[in-house]
């Protein structure tokens, strides 16, 4: 699973543009023979094994998107300027690496040097509106051979394996989900499992939506990696969560409330089998169970994620204790669903 | 009838959002007679239908919204005034000092004062106006202005559309009847054409109050494509050039996580082989369109989208350029016209 | 009525935890319906069959009330709090609030605060009086929501209570279920969950239902207090026809045949029209591809505060307006 991860975070997949995620989920499927559905707006659907010995559809949904940035205009003298795709704090764009369009031109996010700032320009937050990506282009023309506008920008990160257990990369939100899924998705299941590898999470939950209305779900189960402000200087009821403490439970956030008997079962599955887990201590932010919840009839959901510190950074870092911990609890948990009579 | 005279007829039209039914069986009179059926349906979102000539046709929806920004009557103040809510995203400053109908009973004329600068106060000079600190003043008695007009009557603003230079109209609401004169343009561009795919022209409610038209018809419909055609931002001096686009310089298609990139190609691949030309129009997320709510319609709708520039958005001052309505029902049109349609086969 | 809603009003049930004034609702009305049952995500649906081949109305009132979920126990035993539901720090300062065990805590703030424009409740805890998270823990666990404390009273023909959003609206269709009597039409009431966290329960009941036409009976704010906002409601001036909220427009079929309910049966009515604020009919008008839907609601000062205020004849008149709309032809 630590190498699909790694290769997953090598891979581009901003929202709106994860083929490259969807072409190498289908390519390292463990089962040739699952079958696979791709939707109009790029949703993968995995169909796992199953025993057949219930019809409860479960729908497991990861994002295989990622935040990044879209070229946006094309300055005369050959920058490229830029929007973000997704929520990203502008205070961590200045000199970074990164890959523009198709062909991945590689190209720097440049600001004027701190010499050449006046005093508020040092003091005050950048606009995104002022930087640029430099490719080193003479110009607009000379640019225009690499790069289009409405080309997709990644963070140039390649992973890092370093610590006890611990990755570096871009994007483990919520690559780190995609891994645990492919993982599932080896086993035989007592009930329908679709495995929702989704798009466009991070611009509204939008590939989930349309996902569910497909599946029409009695469950749905999201993997994400969650927000972790476990450092230095933040108060212990803010850090959301807690890096190596397990993977995390979610009671609600900004976008739904867990389903409660899920929630206790997961929970107490956790305690059963010793499996470190603990609780969001925020409610903030919010996922594709927002959208999977409300669609059609009303779905119960719940929301089990690792915990990633530097989300929507290219240097976001998680415990691969956590991970493993992770997908042994939900593995576990759904074995024994309750709707399943067990 | 030439364009100008279709735009202007449209912008006639009074229909605030959520009260398009003042107006909707009147805009099903410019569809009828060029389509194969012409109907209003219960949200009155106005649609024509061109049936295909293909055996197993595809479904193509084109969407262009027909409400208009506007206010909604919400209370009454001593003197014949009337308190006022927004309808759709109004910006305030452009209201001070305009002329208004109030749709009540019968239609009122009003006007949204503004104090005389000799009595502004420094701080208020200064200031952007709120909602809340304008009126209008309908000149009536109380007792009189209460029997013509009620909470909840609709206000449209009061300016009508003129012939600028350069094949240039401006007035209000061409925010989106410049996009309904397309679908109008379209539906003739398509007697004389074949088109395998059954078209739907769809003139939809409410989109500048949370695109319920969109919603509800995209939905019942069911389509296999869908082309949304609304305005985006005109060149403006001291706008952000990458979300401005000249006018007559060829026609913007929106290119995001919200439309289709495979059918996008395509509408750029039309556009070239038509020689119309076009423009790049980045959307990173939310564009603010249809295509939003269009694009998760049930199982997902491919969805593209092409834009007329139109300046100074959301006010009585809304500009535009005659040929690129023109140009993108041609672009349109020839596009919906194509075998375009890919089958993809459900595995469940 | 004072009696079904103090017990109505005075029931547990934050959004996503609403068994019990579910349990509470549907025990007050299951003999009186021809059918009733609980979807997935919880919202009671209780259906009186039409005497005639008539339309299908949906009415709905949320069960759910505001509160503040339990998000982090520190080792003093103090409880870290955020919101469910629109909840205002500054209402929430010294209020009483009680899990669903019973267990009372007040709600308080750091207390170096000294500008209170930094207040938010991420500064603020609930103390329950354990001195330990060891003893806190016995009894509320992260993820259990308080609501506040606020007994409901009748003074001057008003109703003052916690949770009146929209306890107000479960009572005025539980009075209808009860009075109705033989009606053309059939009527769906849905009594939903998770109103406060976004309209989420009334968009899947609504399309499962499918109705025809669709009245959310709500609670609005009022512009009556001193020194208000301008506003056009009053208390005690009649329940209010919705033109317009934030979310929704009012399908002019719904919207004139409420007023025309009223003007026919001589009820006083007010017209609604809000810039802010939403409620079911948001994600009803929108559902299964589009139902035409508004709203009812009974004007409330303090929205949101445990001293809700609402008027009697408010409440009973949109009883009187309810049952004329459902039996129109």
């Amino acid at each position: 699973m630590m190498r699909k991860l790694a290769e997953l975070t090598m891979l581009d997949g901003i929202s709106g543009n994860e083929q490259e995620i969807r072409k190498f989920i289908i390519q390292n499927l463990a089962d040739k023979s699952l079958k696979h559905y791709t939707d109009s707006i790029g949703n993968l659907i995995v169909k796992g094994k199953t025993d057949g010995s219930s019809n409860l559809k479960v729908m497991l949904a990861a994002h295989m998107d990622e935040v990044g940035l879209m070229v946006n205009y094309i300055t005369d003298d050959g920058k490229l300027k830029f929007s973000p795709v997704g929520g990203i704090d502008s205070r961590i764009l200045i000199g970074k690496h990164v890959r523009v369009g198709k062909c991945k031109i590689p190209g720097v996010i440049g600001y004027k040097s701190i010499h050449l700032q006046d005093k508020n320009e040092r003091e005050s937050v950048v606009k995104i509106k002022n930087l640029y990506i430099d490719i080193a282009a003479k110009d607009k023309e000379n640019a225009e051979e690499f790069v289009n506008t409405g080309d997709y920008v990644a963070f140039a990160s390649e992973p890092v394996f370093f610590g006890e257990n611990r990755i570096k990369a871009k994007a483990l939100d919520d690559r780190a989900g995609c891994a645990v899924l492919m993982e599932l998705l080896e086993e035989v299941w007592p009930f329908e499992l679709y495995a929702c590898f989704t798009v466009q999470e991070e611009v509204g939950l939008r590939g989930a939506l349309v996902a569910a209305n497909r599946i029409k779900p009695d469950i749905g189960i999201v993997l994400e990696g969650t927000t972790c402000a476990d450092v230095p200087k933040v108060k212990e009821h803010e850090v959301s969560t807690v890096m190596g403490e397990g993977p995390v439970l979610s009671f609600a956030d900004r976008t739904s409330i867990a389903d409660r008997e899920l929630f206790y079962h997961f929970l107490k599955t956790a305690e059963k089998e010793g499996i470190p887990y603990q609780l969001k201590r925020t409610t903030t932010g919010g996922n594709d169970a927002g959208r999977i919840q409300t669609s059609g009839t009303g779905v119960k959901t719940m929301v089990v994620s690792v915990p990633c510190r530097y989300i929507h950074s290219p240097v976001s870092v998680l415990d691969l204790n956590d991970l493993k911990n992770m997908l042994n609890l939900v593995s576990k948990a759904l074995h024994i669903l309750p709707e399943l009579g067990r | 009838m030439n364009t100008d005279t279709l735009v202007k007829q449209l912008c006639d039209l009074n229909a605030p959002a959520g009260c398009e039914n003042l107006s909707a069986e009147k805009l099903k009179s410019f569809f009828e007679p060029l389509c194969d059926k012409a109907y209003v349906d219960p949200f009155f979102n106005v649609i024509g239908y061109k049936k295909g000539t293909s055996k197993n046709p595809k479904k193509i929806i084109i969407t262009a919204h027909f409400d208009q920004i506007g206010m909604i009557v919400s209370g009454f103040e001593k003197g014949g005034f009337l308190r006022i809510s927004n309808l759709g995203g109004i910006d305030t400053k452009a209201l001070l000092a305009s002329e208004v109908i109030v749709h009540g009973r019968e239609e009122v004329f009003g006007v949204i004062g503004a104090k005389p600068p000799h009595l502004l106060k420094e701080d208020e000079t200064k200031k952007n106006v709120k909602m809340t600190g304008l009126f209008i003043d309908t000149g009536f008695p109380d007792d009189i202005l209460k029997q013509k007009v009620s909470i909840g009557d609709p206000v449209t603003m009061l300016a009508p559309v003129v012939t600028l230079k350069n094949g240039c109209i401006a007035g209000k609401s061409l925010d989106n009847r410049t996009g309904v004169a397309a679908l109008v343009l379209i539906l003739k561009e398509l007697q004389n054409m074949k088109h395998p795919n059954d078209i739907y022209v769809i003139a939809t409610v409410q989109e500048e109050t949370g695109l319920l038209g969109a919603i509800t018809s995209s939905y019942s419909l069911e389509p296999d494509l869908a082309v949304v055609i609304d305005v985006c931002h005109g060149d403006m001096p001291e706008a952000d050039r990458s979300q401005c686009f000249p006018l007559n310089k060829g026609i913007p298609v929106a290119i995001g996580p919200a439309f289709h990139s495979e059918y996008t190609d395509a509408l750029f691949e039309v556009a070239k082989r038509e020689r119309i030309p076009t423009q790049r129009c980045i959307e990173p997320g939310n564009p603010g369109t249809e295509a939003w709510a269009i694009q998760v319609s049930r199982f997902g709708i491919p969805t593209v989208e092409a834009c007329i520039p139109l300046r100074y958005m959301h006010t009585t001052a809304e500009l535009v350029s005659l040929k690129d309505i023109e140009a993108v029902a041609t672009l349109v049109a020839r596009y919906v016209s194509e075998d375009i349609i890919k089958t993809t086969e459900e595995t469940f | 009525m004072i009696s079904l809603i103090r017990e109505l009003a005075g029931a547990y049930g934050p959004s996503g935890r609403e068994e019990e004034i579910r349990n509470l609702i549907e025990q007050k009305i299951s003999s009186k319906v021809d059918e009733i049952y609980t979807d997935t995500l919880g919202n009671l649906i209780a259906v009186k069959k039409g005497s005639e081949n008539g339309k299908r109305i949906m009415l709905a009132a949320h069960m759910d009330e505001i509160g503040l979920v339990a998000s982090y126990i520190d080792d003093k035993g103090f409880i870290r709090v955020s919101n469910i539901g629109g909840i205002n720090p500054y209402v929430a300062i010294g209020q009483r609030v009680q899990f669903q065990n019973g267990i009372t805590g007040c709600v308080c703030y750091e207390e170096n605060i000294t500008d209170f424009k930094d207040l938010k409740l991420d500064r603020m805890y609930i103390d329950i009086g354990a001195n330990s998270r060891e003893i806190t823990s016995e009894c509320v666990m992260p993820g259990d929501i308080a609501v506040f404390c606020g007994e409901t009273i009748e003074q001057n023909t008003r109703f003052i209570s916690k949770a009146l959003d929209d306890r107000i609206g479960c009572a005025i269709l539980i009075k209808l279920i009860e009075q109705m009597g033989d009606c053309p039409n059939e009527v769906i009431f849905v009594f939903t969950v998770q109103e406060e966290v976004g309209l989420r329960g009334a968009g899947p009941a609504a399309f499962d239902i499918k109705p025809d036409i669709a009245v959310a009976v709500d609670v609005t704010g009022t512009g009556d207090t001193p020194e208000c906002k301008p506003l056009a409601i009053e208390l005690g001036k009649g329940p209010t026809v919705m033109i317009k909220d934030s979310r929704t427009i009012s399908h002019p079929i719904v919207k004139n045949a409420l007023i025309e309910c009223a003007e026919k049966n001589n009820i006083p009515y007010q017209l609604e029209v809000m810039s802010v604020g939403g409620n079911d009919a948001g994600t009803i008008h929108t559902a299964a591809g589009g139902i035409p839907a508004g709203a009812v609601s009974i004007p409330c000062r303090y929205l949101h505060r445990p001293c809700e205020m609402v008027d009697k004849n408010d409440a009973l008149n949109a009883v009187k307006l309810l049952d004329a709309f459902i039996k129109m032809p």
